[in-house]
């Protein structure tokens, strides 16, 4: 069995910090890690590989740097790394983002037939959820979102069983293969890299795809020239005409506090009031 | 952001030129999203919302419903015209059972290339961003999703689909260039639902799906409903106390939930601490959580960051209480506590409770 996943270097959103005046992202010092959602889909990967057999390929579409986000997913235990990278890939959306991933994934495949493609459920830095939908479709492979837990596999038969989260409950899935999957969050927990392949993914020799290499003839399918959508506008939210008003009293008390709050409140709102008496 | 959206009006707008074929994409349409007879609270949100935007470009507002052929299917589309539309594209099929990718992508995909909308709406639900995900990648046209703010730029016809934007610590508004329709999903609660007018009618367009099972690959073995009981109804609940990584410790969430138990509270956190396994994922609130709009919000130790904002901000009111008297949660929390949460919940705890110990006695 040949498995893909798909993963992206992000920054740490938890770290991110805007410059109160300029209102601009300040990237500086903010660490570069390995979408957190994607491990769920990697760990899911080795999961089948230890059951059933597998090479597990990591892929990213990025800068240079990505490079480290690959080695990061050898050192848990993916077989092989491929980074695809090229300028001509600037500014690309999900659609653009899936048509470059999407031909990547061909090649791959060319090398070794795959099975299963895996993907995150989303990313923390776009929140789309968008990619993985997109490189189904354009390989004409079977989707499979918000997949909870692959039940089973049958090699011979190319069929996969999943369960895979909807609004109201769970569908039990099956579909054959090749298929794409995208993995929720809290389905596994993340090995620990044992030391051999720490090892192995420092000195892992990653394979390096331009456009050209990645399969992509035509250049108006990937970044700016083959995204259909634009940012037109970053901005912070406008503050409300009135901030907060702080509850003080004398004492400084909790005990007074609390009770002048609730004073305050209830005669501007005392319908809440009433609200509550419901509830509690 | 729920207040004053005429406020702000520079929004920055790129010149977009049309080609002919795509200036026959007229009209705007919401994915009407349904499951065991019940249509999602989503998709009439968006009707109003579509409503605003179709006056304003002065055209019509469809829904789309597909489903098994039955009355509660047909019924999706009065429940449409009673929240706003004008019209509905029925596609009635067996195969429209349970949601699978396949059938609903064909079928929706169709129903744009014959019928050409400009704009269209999907709730972004697990079901709406499945299917916006390959609707758009198959029709190769953008896609925004989880907009908090839906607005057109009537010259350009052009919709400005604003959203946050590095792990939600900025707003970004979106357009879709010279490509037809333009794509969003919105999550659930972020728009107001709008006045149910039962008087309101509207006509029906009927379309065949055209499959056969033996083409769908993927099949349904089993539906296995979630037992209500065990997942919080956040989206809905009238009153939340939710805490943030001011609670420093698991230990000290014990408050919360003793403050949201004298309420009658669902309990609420932001994503550091449902990251850090403090609380369940089901409660989370915010941009890559749940959106809800109670008619009180109680955070703590909460900073405000734009991240948790765009999933509460829209509560009638908003009580914050932080150790940091310049934490950006107080800019928009209507009223605020400076000081320790750990002796602060307590003594709110017992206020709450002798408040409403007399008011009971009193009413």
């Amino acid at each position: 069995m040949h498995i893909v996943v798909c993963i992206k270097q992000v920054p740490d959103s938890a770290q991110i910090r805007v410059h109160p005046v300029t209102n601009t992202i300040m990237r500086q010092g903010v660490p570069a890690i390995v979408n957190p959602y994607d491990l769920f889909a990697l760990e899911e990967a080795l999961r089948l590989k230890d059951e059933y057999g597998a090479r597990v390929t990591v892929l990213t579409m990025g800068p240079p740097m990505a490079e480290a986000a690959l080695r990061k997913a050898i050192s848990y235990g993916a077989d092989d790394a491929v980074l695809v990278t090229d300028r001509a890939f600037a500014g690309s959306d999900t659609l653009a983002t899936s048509c470059a991933l999407a031909s990547a994934i061909t090649q791959i495949h060319k090398d070794m037939p795959i099975d299963l493609v895996f993907t995150g459920k989303q990313t923390i830095d776009g929140d789309t959820a968008q990619v993985g939908p997109g490189i189904a479709k354009r390989l004409n492979m079977q989707l499979l979102t918000y997949v909870t837990k692959v039940r089973s596999v049958d090699l011979e038969k190319h069929e996969v069983v999943v369960e895979r989260r909807s609004e109201g409950g769970v569908q039990l899935l099956n579909t054959s293969t090749p298929s794409l999957i995208t993995v929720l969050e809290g389905t596994n927990e993340m090995r620990f890299a044992t030391m051999a392949n720490m090892f192995r993914a420092s000195r892992y020799p990653v394979k390096v795809w331009n456009r050209e290499q990645a399969g992509i003839e035509d250049v108006t399918t990937v970044g700016l020239k083959g995204s259909p959508t634009v940012v037109s506008k970053v901005f912070a939210p406008t503050p409300r005409a009135v901030k907060a008003e702080i509850i003080q009293c004398e004492s400084n008390d909790p005990k007074d506090l609390s009770v002048t709050l609730l004073a305050k409140v209830f005669a501007k709102y005392p319908k809440l009031e009433k609200e509550i008496s419901k509830h509690a | 952001m729920s207040e004053a959206p005429e406020v702000k009006k520079p929004v920055g707008k790129k010149r977009i030129e049309l080609d002919d074929r795509l200036k026959a994409y007229k009209g705007i349409w919401v994915f009407i999203e349904h499951e065991r007879g019940k249509i999602h609270p989503v998709s009439l949100e968006l009707l109003g919302e579509g409503r605003k935007l179709a006056d304003n470009l002065g055209v019509e507002l469809a829904g789309v419903v597909m489903g098994v052929p039955n009355d509660t299917t047909r019924s999706f589309c009065n429940e449409a015209f009673f929240h706003g539309a004008d019209l509905c594209y029925l596609m009635e099929d067996e195969l429209l059972t349970d949601y699978r990718n396949e059938p609903f992508t064909k079928g929706l995909t169709d129903l744009v290339n014959k019928y050409q909308p400009e704009i269209m709406l999907l709730g972004a639900t697990t079901l709406g961003r499945d299917l916006a995900g390959s609707v758009a990648t198959t029709l190769k046209t953008g896609l925004t999703a989880d907009c908090t703010e839906l607005n057109v730029d009537v010259e350009a016809r052009s919709l400005l689909a604003t959203r946050p934007t590095f792990g939600g610590s900025l707003l970004c508004t979106i357009q879709t260039l010279n490509y037809r329709p333009q794509m969003a999903t919105v999550r659930p609660r972020v728009m107001p639902m709008p006045d149910k007018d039962s008087s309101r009618t509207g006509r029906i367009i009927e379309d065949k799906l055209g499959m056969f099972e033996k083409d769908i690959i993927t099949k349904v073995l089993e539906f296995i409903p979630d037992a209500m009981q065990d997942k919080p109804q956040l989206p809905f609940a009238d009153i939340i106390v939710s805490g943030g990584r001011g609670m420093k410790k698991p230990e000290n969430f014990k408050l919360i939930w003793d403050l949201a138990e004298v309420l009658g509270a669902e309990v609420g956190a932001t994503r550091p601490v449902v990251q850090a396994g403090w609380v369940d994922l089901e409660r989370q609130v915010g941009q890559s959580g749940k959106t809800v709009r109670p008619k009180l919000y109680i955070a703590v130790g909460i900073s405000g960051a734009i991240q948790h904002r765009v999933g509460m901000d829209a509560s009638d009111v908003i009580i914050a209480i932080n150790s940091d008297p310049n934490a950006p949660i107080f800019d928009f929390a209507h009223y605020g506590i400076v000081g320790n949460a750990m002796t602060i919940l307590p003594a709110l705890t017992e206020a709450f409770k002798a408040h409403l110990a007399t008011a009971r006695k009193a009413g």
